[in-house]
């Protein structure tokens, strides 16, 4: 069942000039797509190609310039809806710092369903379950300001799990991190995902984005390619048009296969690397 | 130039930062820290009243002792306190010097156009006394109260205020928000005065002009990335269903239990011994 369906969406970002008269810059061209109930879809598109702007419309912090976005069967440009659509589509943003509210870990992590207006022992329940679900339990009482980037990048998560929504939208949530912050916080997003969160990922890092069920490639407002990222990740010639790479083992992969070693052409992991490889040997 | 970009102070804002924000709340589970916010608002700013309400030495007792039990109560380590202190011992050293100089009366030493007076030593003890107790007085209020019963206790007390118009909540949140920011925005100062050391930029020579206009590269960026950060920050509150006060529950729902009833009596018995003090000497 499509849980996220997006129709023809188009986004103008309306800015005034200096005489006073409003300009229009088109962030989003014309965009379909749905996200099923329950799956992992990577986002992914170079600088500017308008990956946050489709974010903020998942959840009604922006409204369709024209089209329709509908949550859940929800339509997010019915002002009645709004609450209710980003309940159910909670946001973790790129910078870790500007998304926490509280001076403390847990009445951080609280602010959501604080605002929900959800009885204060149910709250206190879900924001410890929020903190054991991220690993930070043990961070409840400190200052978010301590903690490394990651920590506070899996407490924002922790933040947007307590609401109890049914997908959560990440927009490039490892690009400010090192890379064990950024296994930390794909490992637990795809935790989330296994148990049944919807997860729309937006990613500059294709290895993350090799992990989806459904890859969707941007470019100047519109989907380019979407698929599979076996399907998706074959086509290097494509995506290097749009300046994007291929994950490292599809690129050593392709490699070999110029030198003609004889591989397979769906090869995405590293593991299915040594496997092909191992094959090869063998036979 | 060069040397300002090893100096290594590095360490010293880290601490700096980590002090600020440490020193506000210590992390406890006492009584005192379990009190109704509202309560330990209101015995603070009367406890800061009373203290000019007091005349004679002798009406310090009744402070320091009240101010003792709490500290003892609290289970906060003295070094806590003493960090509280710290910063403002300049202020103090400085009203005790005006008033140890300055006050006219019996001279009881001389020094060319300075003296010391009978008088003098007597109000500078009395400012001493009266500046440290405020100070000690109030920090244990932040350090004993996390930073989020502070501000709801004083959206609490100023909720009255609301019907004459005062934003309560907005006040509150703003509150919040500051709290959590400034450690933050004191980093992103330090990265950008770090960036233009890099660049060659001197804050460390010159007159105070001089100094004054190298502060203006430093300021711009800042105001733009505060305004970034504000900008994202509303974003986020808004995508976790933020819109005011409407519905708004709490995790922590101040509560005056019975021994909040308790902590209001003891403290009456103690504005009643300074109020007694103050009558009958
Ligand atoms: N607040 C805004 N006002 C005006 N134009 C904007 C605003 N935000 C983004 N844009 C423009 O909309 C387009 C899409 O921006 P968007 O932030 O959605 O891209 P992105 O794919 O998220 O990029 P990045 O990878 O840098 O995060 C860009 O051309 C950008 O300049
Ligand atoms: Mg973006």
């Amino acid at each position: 069942m499509a849980f996220i369906k997006v129709e023809n969406l188009i986004f103008d970002y309306i800015k005034t000039d200096e005489g006073g008269a409003p300009v229009a810059t088109r962030a989003i061209e014309g965009v379909s797509f749905v996200v099923e109930k329950g799956s992992f879809t990577a986002v992914i598109g170079q600088n500017g190609s308008g990956k946050s702007t489709l974010a903020k419309n998942l959840n009604g912090l922006l409204i369709p310039t024209t089209g329709k976005v509908w949550i859940d069967g929800l339509d997010t440009s019915v002002q009645e809806n709004v609450w209710n659509v980003r309940q159910k589509v909670a946001m973790v943003f790129q910078n870790p710092d500007n998304q926490i509210v509280s001076a403390i870990v847990e009445d951080d992590v609280a602010f959501g369903p604080e605002n929900l207006g959800i009885d204060p022992a149910e709250i206190r329940e879900r924001v410890d379950r929020a903190l054991d679900g991220v690993e930070m339990g043990d961070y409840k009482d400190k200052a978010p300001h301590l903690l490394s980037g990651g920590q506070k990048q899996r407490i924002a998560i922790a933040g947007a799990v307590a609401m109890e929504p049914e997908c959560i939208v990440f927009d490039e949530p490892t690009a400010m991190l090192d890379p064990r912050g950024r296994r930390e916080v794909l490992a637990i997003a795809r935790d989330l995902n296994r148990k049944g969160m919807t997860v729309v990922f937006i990613t500059h890092f294709m290895e993350e984005a090799a992990c989806a069920d459904h890859v969707i490639v941007m470019d100047g407002g519109r989907i380019r390619m979407e698929g599979t990222p076996h399907e998706i990740f074959r086509r290097e010639d494509e995506l290097k048009a749009l300046n994007l790479d291929v994950p490292a083992p599809v690129k050593l992969a392709s490699l070999l296969r110029k030198e003609g070693v004889a591989l397979p052409e769906d090869i995405l992991t590293e593991e299915e690397l040594v496997c092909a490889l191992l094959e090869v040997r063998a036979g | 130039m060069p040397s300002s970009l090893h100096s290594g102070d590095d360490d010293t804002t880290k601490k700096m930062i980590r002090d600020i924000t440490l020193g506000q709340y210590y992390l406890g589970n006492s009584v005192i820290h379990k009190l109704d916010p509202r309560v330990k608002i209101m015995a603070a700013l009367l406890y800061i009243v009373a203290l000019f309400v007091v005349k004679e030495f002798t009406g310090f007792i009744a402070a320091v002792v009240f101010l003792e039990m709490v500290i003892i109560i609290s289970k906060v380590p003295r070094r806590y306190i003493w960090r509280g202190l710290k910063p403002v011992l300049i202020i103090i050293a400085f009203t005790l010097a005006v008033n140890l100089f300055m006050i006219k009366g019996e001279v009881l030493w001389q020094f060319g156009i300075l003296h010391i007076t009978r008088e003098g030593v007597r109000t500078a003890a009395f400012m001493g006394i009266r500046l440290v107790l405020l100070i000690i007085g109030s920090s244990m209020l932040t350090l004993t109260t996390r930073p989020i019963g502070l501000t709801d206790g004083i959206e609490a007390l100023l909720s009255p205020f609301k019907k004459i118009g005062l934003p309560a909540h907005e006040l509150a949140m703003m509150m919040t928000i500051a709290l959590r920011f400034i450690p933050t925005l004191l980093e992103e100062t330090d990265k950008i005065i770090k960036a233009q050391q890099a660049r060659g930029a001197d804050f460390e020579s010159g007159n105070i002009f001089r100094r004054a206009k190298a502060l203006v590269p430093i300021l711009v960026p800042l105001f733009i990335s505060a305004f970034r950060i504000a900008q994202e920050l509303a974003m986020a509150m808004e995508a976790r269903c933020y819109g005011g006060n409407v519905k708004r529950t709490r995790m922590n729902a101040m509560k005056f239990a019975r021994r909040d009833l308790i902590a209001v009596v003891i403290f009456c018995v103690f504005l009643a011994l300074i109020v007694l003090q103050r009558v009958l000497l």
